[in-house]
């Protein structure tokens, strides 16, 4: 990646950041933690790896992800109508009656969303699918799944990770968004899910782990992903609840919080002032 | 009825490469094995997994497939219950879920295995088709309706063989009941491999005591067929349900909802009665669970005698509040 790829990239994930502030302070009340985690990640795939196309989001031979953490569809929904597969104006209807911007993934409602998501653990079985169908069907593109470091002490999560491995589904590449953090704390304090390297080794992946806020880490990790002949992939992300939202984040209460419109306008005029934010990451 | 099953499936998957089968480790209890070693890369054994396994057949779906997934109905409706009903059917994808062994027939597995309550459940998804088939062409007639209806589906079958009810060319529709015998003075309403055959023997001792009842059998519990029940409601002024299933929530609840909104007719149910399962051969448990047609046969009359009584009839004055 060269210095004007990432510097477009970060440019872009810096707006993808603010419109996502913007539409949950527009609206009062959100998911702000695990959606400003997942930015740098949704940001990369969407600008650089999936083939998708927003004049024809059903079409056939495409590449596909599930949020299997479908509370992070608000940053999904900014980056889907960055690219167009639906206007802007949208973002402003987020959880309005009626609406096509649902709090959680619905592939009914939103052009550009591949599975509906929000009861957590079961995009890994859905993303399983969508990759045995693209093998049966002979259609070479990826299956890329998010989930969630709380999602991850779901048992359905681990089903998945048996037979993702089983059938050596090398086009399914996966991501935790490892934030550290649930609902209701820490999740070494809450249902400590360590080792996740040995335990997705040890379910016979590929396993990386980088830091998610990081776009040259994350593309080499997606490089040798795709690269993989018999596994399935997952990377990763060690990454910062509620990272950019200066009310948010490292916030243990920010998995759901409200946010006042001046708050969010406020934050979006520091993301505008400091630049590019340094990122520390602790590991555990 | 379970061979009937998988050839259905093959037959199906000949003409149409969208169909695939999912098993988790009760291939062999299915019946299915034939169908692997015909179509071996559309076939996938879960494991034991049964919520992973309705997740990825939602998700084989999404990617244009059209997944039938087998498993013990207790397995198949209550452990993986989250997972057809949000990855399948809050998606408005086209899992065709099939759970074997239903109530009573699970026998020897007894009654962690001995589903009364999966229609119940099933009922309550939106848009959801439920089916139970009595004999092998409406078991396969139904596969075939199932594969083709652009929805999620559920399916009760039993897995053993049982006599021929119909002639190969009679067709099927979801959600439209068969009448078998006609009658006057009851309508017997029966769902299921078990039931519609100890109602057709009800019925039988019933004309013996001069008493004409009419039989249909509900193959799909959801949508019910209305109009049926209605029409018999009102020819014959009573009703008798019959399910291998709990009184509440299947059938006998569907049917009454029905009556009560539209034509309150007097209805008895035969059904279980808020009771957990338990082992023992199928005999055993038709009486276990008082569900004969002997218990038939004493419901029906009851909701004759009850009648007479109320109306100083049998007819239901119903028919004339009607007019």
């Amino acid at each position: 990646m060269d210095s004007i790829e990432l510097k477009i990239l970060e440019d872009k994930a810096k707006e993808i950041r603010k419109m996502t502030i913007e539409c949950i302070g527009y609206l009062g009340v959100g998911h702000i933690g695990g959606a400003m985690s997942v930015v740098e990640v949704l940001t990369l795939l969407y600008e650089k790896y999936m083939d998708v196309s927003p004049d024809e989001p059903q079409k056939r031979i495409r590449d596909k992800l599930v949020m299997s953490k479908g509370h992070a569809g608000p940053t999904l929904y900014c980056v889907l109508a960055e690219k167009g597969f639906f206007p802007k104006a949208w973002l402003h209807t987020l959880n309005v009656g009626g609406t096509r911007l649902p709090s959680h993934c619905d592939m009914n409602r939103t052009p550009g969303i591949d599975m509906s998501t929000g009861s957590l653990g079961q995009g890994i079985s859905t993303a399983i699918g969508l990759a045995l169908a693209n093998r049966i069907n002979g259609i070479d593109r990826k299956v890329y799944l998010i989930i969630g470091d709380g999602e991850s002490n779901e048992g359905q999560i681990w089903e998945g990770a048996m037979a993702a491995a089983h059938f050596k589904l090398n086009n399914l590449i996966a991501f935790t968004d490892y934030n550290k953090m649930q609902i209701d704390g820490y999740v070494h304090d809450i249902m400590n899910v360590e080792d996740l390297n040995a335990k997705w080794n040890a379910f016979g992946w590929f396993v990386q782990r980088v830091n998610g806020h990081d776009f040259e880490d994350m593309e080499m990790a997606i490089e040798r992903a795709r690269h993989e002949h018999f596994r399935p992939s997952m990377i990763i992300l060690d990454t910062i609840k509620g990272k950019g939202a200066h009310f948010a984040e490292r916030r243990i209460d920010n998995h759901n919080m409200n946010v006042s419109y001046e708050t969010a306008l406020e934050s979006c005029s520091m993301l505008n002032e400091i630049g590019r934010q340094p990122t520390e990451i602790h590991h555990d | 009825m379970r061979a009937v099953y998988a050839q259905t499936l093959i037959e199906l998957a000949e003409k149409d490469d969208r169909i695939v089968l999912l098993e988790a480790d009760l291939m062999k209890a299915s019946g299915t094995t034939v169908f692997k070693t015909r179509f071996p890369e559309r076939t996938f054994n879960m494991g034991v997994a049964e919520a992973n396994m309705v997740g990825v057949a939602a998700g084989l779906s999404a990617g244009g497939m059209i997944p039938f997934a087998n498993s013990f109905a207790c397995f198949a409706s209550r452990r993986a219950y989250d997972q057809f009903f949000i990855s399948g059917n809050y998606a408005r994808l086209n899992v065709k879920l099939v759970g074997t062994d239903p109530g009573i027939t699970s026998e020897f597995n007894g009654g962690t295995h001995m589903p009364f309550e999966d229609i119940g459940i099933m009922r309550n998804i939106p848009k959801l088709v439920v089916m139970e088939p009595s004999d092998p062409v409406s078991l396969k007639k139904l596969v075939i309706e199932s594969a083709y209806h652009n929805g999620c589906t559920y399916m009760r079958l039993h897995r053993k063989s049982l006599p021929v009810i119909y002639s190969e060319s009679e067709e099927f529709e979801i959600g439209k009941g068969k009448v078998l015998k006609d009658g006057t003075d009851i309508t017997l309403i029966a769902s299921g491999a078990i039931m519609v055959a100890e109602a057709l023997k009800a019925g039988e001792m019933l004309n013996v005591d001069g008493i004409s009842a009419a039989i249909i059998d509900m193959h799909t519990l959801k949508p019910i067929d209305t109009e049926l029940i209605l029409q018999f409601a009102k020819k014959t002024g009573g009703i008798v349900t019959c399910e291998n299933h709990q009184k509440t929530n299947g059938l006998g609840s569907a049917v009454a909802e029905t009556l009560s909104e539209n034509y309150p007719a007097l209805l008895n149910r035969v059904g279980v009665a808020d009771e957990f399962g338990e082992v023992g051969r199928l005999n055993y448990l038709l009486g276990r669970y008082q569900l004969t047609a002997e218990h038939i046969v004493s419901a029906a009359k009851m909701n004759l005698s009850r009648r007479k009584y109320a109306f100083g009839s049998s007819e239901n004055k119903m028919q004339m509040n009607d007019n």
